[in-house]
Order: structure tokens, then C-alpha cells, then sequence
């Protein structure tokens, strides 16, 4: 990763980490009864959102799903506003009306979490029509999971971006699984990216636990973006840690074994990131990944002490923001 | 503003064909519907209708022409008063808002070259189709309160233009004065909207601001929810409201919401516009109304324009609305003659009704065409001694509930009328209105003239019957009064 030094790949394993560690307080939370509302864990996928964020700049923006606590840390979004708008509390995000399904960061382009599948590829398309109006460079990028790949939005978007060579990438997160069907049941060919081949514009298979390797493909796809030759489709391959929602009666489908193999650390994105930083000389010490772990900590225990001290939403605020002035 | 007629095509390989019949002739007054012609290929024979009113200003191919090529121009239709022989019996003309409920158009237009009627429908021979019931009939403004005063202040200085030159002038306008707007839609650009709405708007901003879209509804309709997101204001055609259901998940979830789910960050500033409704003779899926469909949504205006200087001004302002707007036009209307305010700074305030004609005894509210039949039977029932209050609701979300009860408060008694169904429609959500907050004063119930609860029909006995007429909306008055 020529372009990337060592600062870099660094603070890129913290994101990740930032991510893994939050999603485990937020499952903790929604266990103990704290958060209340559905928390769809992003953990296992994060080297995508990192792989790709890491390419992008603050002018540029993204759009993400139901599973968006990922994206919207690798954007730069704040953790304690994060935590508590799953706390449900004034100081959120959403003041408290939106929960994780809804998080958005219109400042740092972060233009929203979609709680609808494929709701929000067609949205990331108009930024990118938005972009190409301003012509300053500017990139969109939408996230979304195998299954939006099969709904509607998800041609009617890439049909249109690939016409109007908008400079959009569509990273579709294939972890292999909707709730509880296979996607190789409801993908019809082998990879997602084959589809690109249908609107004329480069399909991309990436290995989605190999943040490099997400890096990579994305820059290029922002490259050919930024440049005026159109969108790209990035298909990266990963996988879902845990079920699809943290309640404790969520059925999951997945054969044990495979879930199993995944958690394995040369599968897991973040000890393979891990491994591949100490086998680089100099790259990460035992002392510094510790150092890292605990800063990454301090953060989310801060966030979540943020999101306690913060009061629950007036109930005259309910009627607040349906309109604007 | 002339308006060519073009050789129509029988099919998507017709190059040419003949032109067997003229069925008018030079002078003639048309409606929107009235059959011109008849063309011919080897294959089959068809009429050819018009869209627009207007007066026949010249016939270009010959009737017996053979050869004539699609989309060559066979007449040309001028605005009544443009070119036309006048009719004789002009109507008074009036230039300050009057009560008097007979009155004509007004005109300030400076006199032209050619003598000049305001009164285009009334020498026009009876209505052939249902779909033409009664004349447009001139709106009176009658001020109820200093914003229709204001408002009325306008219309001091108007000029003659049909509602789709009245919505095509309130994007130029507003685009010329923002940068950020832009039109984009099914067929907007180069055919100039299906409707022909958007007629000019390419050559003058350009494919950037005026862009044909795929048939995408929910592709394009995401796409412009998102350049809203991003700063931008998009006006986005429907080539009808019946197939913007494909995009009602963008429209609801993410128009309508986001600015509630983000906490305030991020409104959506939009404007949703086309044809709602039912057109003529096009069946179920092609013939409905939305009003109520939207109006139920928190989050989203909803506006349904009766007259041109209304659907220019109230287009004006959904356009400057940082909030998204669903903009019901009308298929039927946007030929139709009204007088519009010349300065271009009206802008008509949303959520604000207006009172088409002053009247004692029963309040009618309508919207959109349904005003035209409103009026139509308000004059049937003066004739029988009972003056009917038309009040044009003309903003269905948010409802100017002030204007309907202060007219309630006088005559006592109201009917709703609308085209769409009756079950949870605009009439159920007056009436529930009129039972919270004027229910001291009606001496009747609320009576709901509706649409059928039926899909639309295609036969045209069928259709009509499933329509609300003039008749239904006179029995409901006199009902209402006791008569």
C-alpha cells in the first residue's frame, strides 16, 4: 500500500476497531435494556466501510442501510452523538427521533442510514447527479447489501448513473446472508458485480476482510469517478459476525461452522489487518496495539457516558421538524 | 401564444399518412376534445382531436392531402382574441375584483392587433365528451381577509394564458431567479413534457437544468430526493401521478421524513408535479386522484390548482418551499383560459383557499377541475334561488380551515366535492373538521360529493357515471338546504 503510510494504515485498523468495539456496546446495550431500539451490527464488514471512506474526502458523500454504524464512523461521524441517538436521547444525532436506523451527518456528507432495502442507492445517485451539476470533483458513494442488489432501485440507479456517467460507486456489501436465505438463492449469477456488465460500466469483486484490497478498488472506482468516465460497481465479499439484529430471539440460519470460520482470525478483517501491520517491521508493537485497544475503549465508555447524561427528548419536541420554516 | 397542430401517427411506424377531413375550418372555436379530423394511412383511419382550446387560426394541409408527414404541421391553433375573428357579443370587461358573480374574465392585456374576445367558450358548440361538462368559468376574487385582498391586488393587471403557459412561466421564472432549480422528468427536455408543459424550458436552460429521464419513476424520483439533499431544488414530472405509486417509498419515506428522522439537519426542498386524476376514456390505471393519498402524510404539502394565475403562483410557491410539495395538476385544465397576474412576483400563499363566489346559503368546497363544476352548478342552483359559496381549497395539506368555517359561520351548511373516492378522502376530513370545530353552527350534515367507489371504468356512460357531475353537486346543495 504504497499510498498509504504506516500513520495511515494505523489509524484505519483504529476505525476498525472503533466500529468493532461499539457494535459490541451497543449489543450489550440493547441486552441490558438500554437501547431499545433494533441494532443491526455491522461487525465482521468493517474493513469495506474503511476501505472505502479512506479513499473519499469531506466533500464527498456516502448513503448507507440498515446496518450503518460502520459507515458513519469510517466517515467521521461522532461517536458520543452516535451513542446516544441509540439511547434515544436529546443529544443524538436525531434529537432522539431517528435511532440506528436513521443516523445521518449532512455535515460531513454523511447523507443518512435507509431503514428501507435499496431505499437509498437511488438517493446516493442524485447526490452523485448533485455532484456532477457542481462540477468540482465531488464523489457519492452508496453502501448497500446483496439483497438491494435484487430490488428495483438497484437498476433503475445504476441504469441511470451508468447513461449519465455520474460519478457515483456502488459498493454493494455481499455477506452472504439476508435474514435467513442464502443470497446464492436469490442472486441468480455468481457474483453481484456480474450485473455491471449489464449497464456497461466496470464490475469489481474485492475481498471485503482485506481493507487494502477494498482501498484499492475503491480509489480507482473514485478515480474513474472523478474523472468523468461514470460509476463502478464494487462487490466485496465479506460476512456478518453476528445474526441479523441483536435480539435475542433472532433465528439464525447460518450453519454454525460456517459462522465459525469467519470468526477465525485469518478471516476476521481485523486481526488479518493485525497480522499483516506486525509482519511489516516497525508497523504496529504489542505496546502500540494495546495503547490502541485502550484509547478505542476510552472512546465508546465516553460515548456511552455522553449518551446517559443526556435527557430523554421533551415531549414537545415530537412535534418539531415535520415541517420547515 | 400559437400552437401548432401536427400530423399525428396512428402507430410507432406511421411516417405519413392523409388528411381525409377537415371537420372544422378557419375561425372556428375549439375546445380541448373537440374531434379537427380525420387522417388515414392504408391501414386504418383515426380523428384527430384537440388538446388545447383556441381558435383555428389556419388550416396548412389541405383537406385530400395525401402524403403528409408525422409530426409535419397540418393548422395552427391561436389563443382566442389573437388572430380570430372576434365573436360580437364580447362580456363586459371588469378590472378590480367584484362580487358580482356573473362576471367575465378580466383583461388589462394591451389590445393587440386583432380584435379580441374574452369570452372564448361561448360561442363553442355543446360539450361532445364528457370530460366537457361546463366551461371554465371566470373566477370572481372575493376578499375575506387582507391576504385575499392582497392577493387580489394582482390581479389588477393580468393577462390571458392557459394553465400549462401559466406552469411552464412559473419554472422559467423561478429558474431564471435560482440556480439550484431544475426540471427533470419522463420526456421534459426535448418533447417538452408529454403534456407539454415544459414547452421552451430546454432551449433556454439547457440539457444540465432540463433533463429527460429514463422511464425510471422510482430511479429518478430517489435521484432528485438525494440532489435535494445535496442542495439542489428539483422540480420533478410525472408524466401523471398515477405511476409516481412506483415511486411512493421515496416520496414518503425519504422526502417526507428525513427532515423528522434527522432531527431537524436536513428537509427536503422538492416539488413533485404532473397531471392527477382522471383524464377521459384511459380506465383505472390511468384515471385517479391522489389528494388524499398525500394529504394523509406528515411532511408533505399538497397543492391541486384550479385556474392559471392560481397553478402559476401556487407552483411558484411550492418551488420556493423548503419542504416537498406534491403538485396536482389536471389533464382537463391545462388548455383552459385564465386570466394571470403579470407580475411575476405573486406568489400565492400556501395553505390559503380561495372564495370563487360569494354566496349565502350552502358552502361548496372543491379543487382543481372539480372547481369548474362547482361553479356550474352554483349557477343552476342561483337559478332556483339558492346562492351557493365556492370555496377553491386550492392547498389540500395544510387545509385553510379558517376560510371554510368563516363561510360555514354564514350559510350553515356545506358540501365537499372532490373526483377521488369517497372512503377516508378530502370530504371525510372536512366533515371531521366541520364536526371539532363549527358543529354549533351547521343546520344540515356535511354532505360528500365523490367520485364512485369504484375503479374507473373505461366505457365513457360508465365513466361519467363514476365522475361527481354538476347534477350531484346541485342535488347535494339543495339537500342540504331542505329543497
Amino acid at each position: 500500500m504504497s499510498q498509504l503510510t504506516p500513520d495511515r494504515q494505523r489509524q484505519m485498523l483504529r476505525q476498525m476497531l472503533t466500529i468493532r468495539r461499539f457494535e459490541e456496546r451497543a449489543s450489550e446495550g440493547f441486552r441490558a435494556g438500554e437501547i431499545y431500539g433494533v441494532v443491526h451490527a455491522y461487525s465482521g464488514e468493517e474493513a469495506v466501510a474503511v476501505g472505502v471512506c479512506a479513499t473519499l474526502t469531506d466533500r464527498d458523500k456516502i448513503i448507507s442501510n440498515h446496518r450503518g454504524h460502520g459507515h458513519c464512523i469510517a466517515k467521521g461521524a461522532d461517536l458520543d452523538r452516535m451513542m446516544a441517538e441509540l439511547f434515544g436521547r436529546a443529544d443524538g444525532y436525531c434529537k432522539g427521533k431517528g435511532g440506528s436506523m436513521h443516523i445521518a451527518d449532512f455535515k460531513i456528507g454523511m447523507l443518512g442510514a435507509n431503514g428501507i432495502v435499496a431505499g437509498g442507492i437511488s438517493i446516493i445517485t442524485g447526490a452523485g447527479l448533485a455532484a456532477q451539476m457542481d462540477g468540482e470533483g465531488a464523489v457519492a458513494v452508496g453502501f448497500f447489501g446483496d439483497g438491494a442488489s435484487n430490488a428495483g432501485p438497484f437498476h433503475e440507479s445504476i441504469n441511470i448513473a451508468a447513461g449519465w456517467k455520474l460519478p457515483v460507486v456502488y459498493v454493494c456489501e455481499n455477506n452472504q446472508w439476508a435474514v435467513n436465505v442464502p443470497a446464492a438463492e436469490s442472486v441468480p449469477t455468481p457474483n453481484v458485480a456480474d450485473r455491471a456488465a449489464g449497464y456497461g460500466i466496470p464490475g469489481v469483486i474485492v475481498d471485503g476482510n482485506d481493507v487494502f484490497a477494498v482501498y484499492e478498488a475503491a480509489a480507482a472506482a473514485v478515480a474513474r469517478a472523478r474523472a468523468g468516465e461514470g460509476p463502478t460497481l464494487i462487490e466485496a465479499k465479506t460476512y456478518r459476525h453476528r445474526p441479523h439484529t441483536e435480539r435475542i430471539d433472532q433465528p439464525d440460519a447460518r450453519p454454525k461452522e460456517e459462522v465459525a470460520r469467519w470468526l477465525e482470525p485469518d478471516r476476521d478483517p481485523i486481526p488479518r489487518l493485525i497480522a499483516r501491520l506486525q509482519a511489516q517491521q516497525g508497523q504496529l508493537s504489542d505496546q502500540e496495539l494495546a495503547e490502541m485497544e485502550a484509547a478505542v475503549q476510552a472512546d465508546i465508555a465516553r460515548a456511552v457516558a455522553f449518551a446517559k447524561a443526556s435527557p430523554f427528548p421533551t415531549l414537545a419536541s415530537a412535534l418539531d421538524d415535520v415541517f420547515a420554516a | 401564444m400559437a400552437t401548432d397542430i401536427l400530423m399525428p401517427a396512428l402507430s410507432p411506424t406511421m411516417t405519413e399518412g392523409k388528411l381525409a377531413k377537415w371537420l372544422v375550418k378557419e375561425g372556428d372555436v375549439v375546445k380541448a376534445g373537440d374531434l379537427l379530423a380525420e387522417i388515414e394511412t392504408d391501414k386504418a383511419t383515426m380523428e384527430v382531436e384537440a388538446v388545447d382550446e383556441g381558435t383555428i387560426g389556419k388550416i396548412v394541409v389541405a383537406e385530400g392531402a395525401e402524403g403528409v408527414a408525422v409530426n409535419a404541421v397540418i393548422a395552427v391553433l391561436v389563443a382566442d382574441g389573437e388572430a380570430a375573428p372576434s365573436d360580437a357579443g364580447d362580456a363586459p370587461k371588469s378590472d378590480k375584483p367584484s362580487d358580482d358573480e356573473d362576471e367575465a374574465p378580466k383583461s388589462d392585456k394591451p389590445k393587440g392587433d386583432a380584435p379580441k374576445s374574452d369570452a372564448p367558450t361561448s360561442a363553442a358548440p355543446p360539450p361532445a365528451s364528457p370530460r366537457v361538462a361546463a366551461a371554465p368559468k371566470p373566477i370572481s376574487l372575493a376578499p375575506m381577509s387582507e391576504a385575499a385582498a392582497a392577493e387580489a391586488k394582482f390581479y389588477e393587471n393580468t393577462k390571458s394564458l392557459t394553465v400549462r403557459e401559466a406552469l411552464r412561466d412559473a419554472m422559467a421564472e423561478e429558474m431564471r431567479r435560482d440556480e439550484m432549480v431544475f426540471l427533470m422528468g419522463e420526456e421534459v427536455a426535448e418533447y417538452q413534457g408529454a403534456y407539454k408543459v415544459s414547452q421552451g424550458l430546454l432551449d433556454e436552460f439547457g440539457p444540465r437544468r432540463v433533463i429527460d429521464t429514463p422511464i425510471t419513476e422510482h430511479g429518478f424520483t430517489g435521484i432528485g430526493v438525494g440532489a435535494a439533499f445535496d442542495g439542489l431544488k428539483p422540480i420533478v414530472e410525472f408524466m401523471t401521478f398515477n405511476f409516481a405509486m412506483q415511486a411512493m417509498d421515496q416520496i414518503i419515506n425519504s422526502a417526507a421524513k428525513t427532515l423528522y428522522m434527522s432531527g431537524g439537519q436536513m428537509g427536503c426542498p422538492i416539488v413533485f408535479r404532473g397531471p392527477n386524476g382522471a383524464a377521459s376514456r384511459v380506465a383505472a390505471q390511468h384515471s385517479q386522484c391522489y389528494a388524499s393519498w398525500y394529504a394523509h402524510c406528515p411532511g408533505l404539502i399538497v397543492m391541486a390548482p384550479y385556474s392559471a394565475g392560481d397553478a402559476k403562483g401556487m407552483l411558484k410557491a411550492a418551488i420556493r418551499n423548503p419542504n416537498p410539495v406534491i403538485f396536482l395538476e389536471n389533464e382537463m385544465l391545462y388548455g383552459q383560459t385564465f386570466e394571470v397576474p403579470v407580475d411575476e412576483d405573486y406568489v400565492t400563499p400556501i395553505g390559503r383557499a380561495r372564495v370563487l363566489r360569494e354566496g349565502k346559503d350552502v358552502t361548496i368546497t372543491a379543487f382543481s377541475l372539480m372547481c369548474r363544476d362547482a361553479l356550474a352548478a352554483a349557477d343552476q342552483l342561483a337559478s332556483e334561488g339558492i346562492e351557493a359559496e365556492v370555496i377553491d381549497l386550492r392547498t389540500l395539506r395544510p387545509l385553510d380551515t379558517e376560510t371554510i368555517i368563516t363561510s360555514v359561520r354564514k350559510t350553515n351548511r356545506i358540501v365537499s366535492v372532490e373526483e377521488g373516492w369517497p372512503y377516508a378522502g378530502i370530504g371525510a376530513e372536512i366533515a371531521a373538521t366541520m364536526m371539532e370545530q363549527a358543529f354549533d353552527w351547521l343546520d344540515a350534515p356535511v354532505l360528500r360529493v365523490t367520485g364512485k367507489d369504484v375503479p374507473m371504468p373505461y366505457a365513457a356512460n360508465l365513466e361519467k357515471l363514476a365522475l361527481p357531475q354538476v347534477a350531484d353537486i346541485v342535488a347535494a346543495a339543495k339537500a342540504v338546504c331542505y329543497r
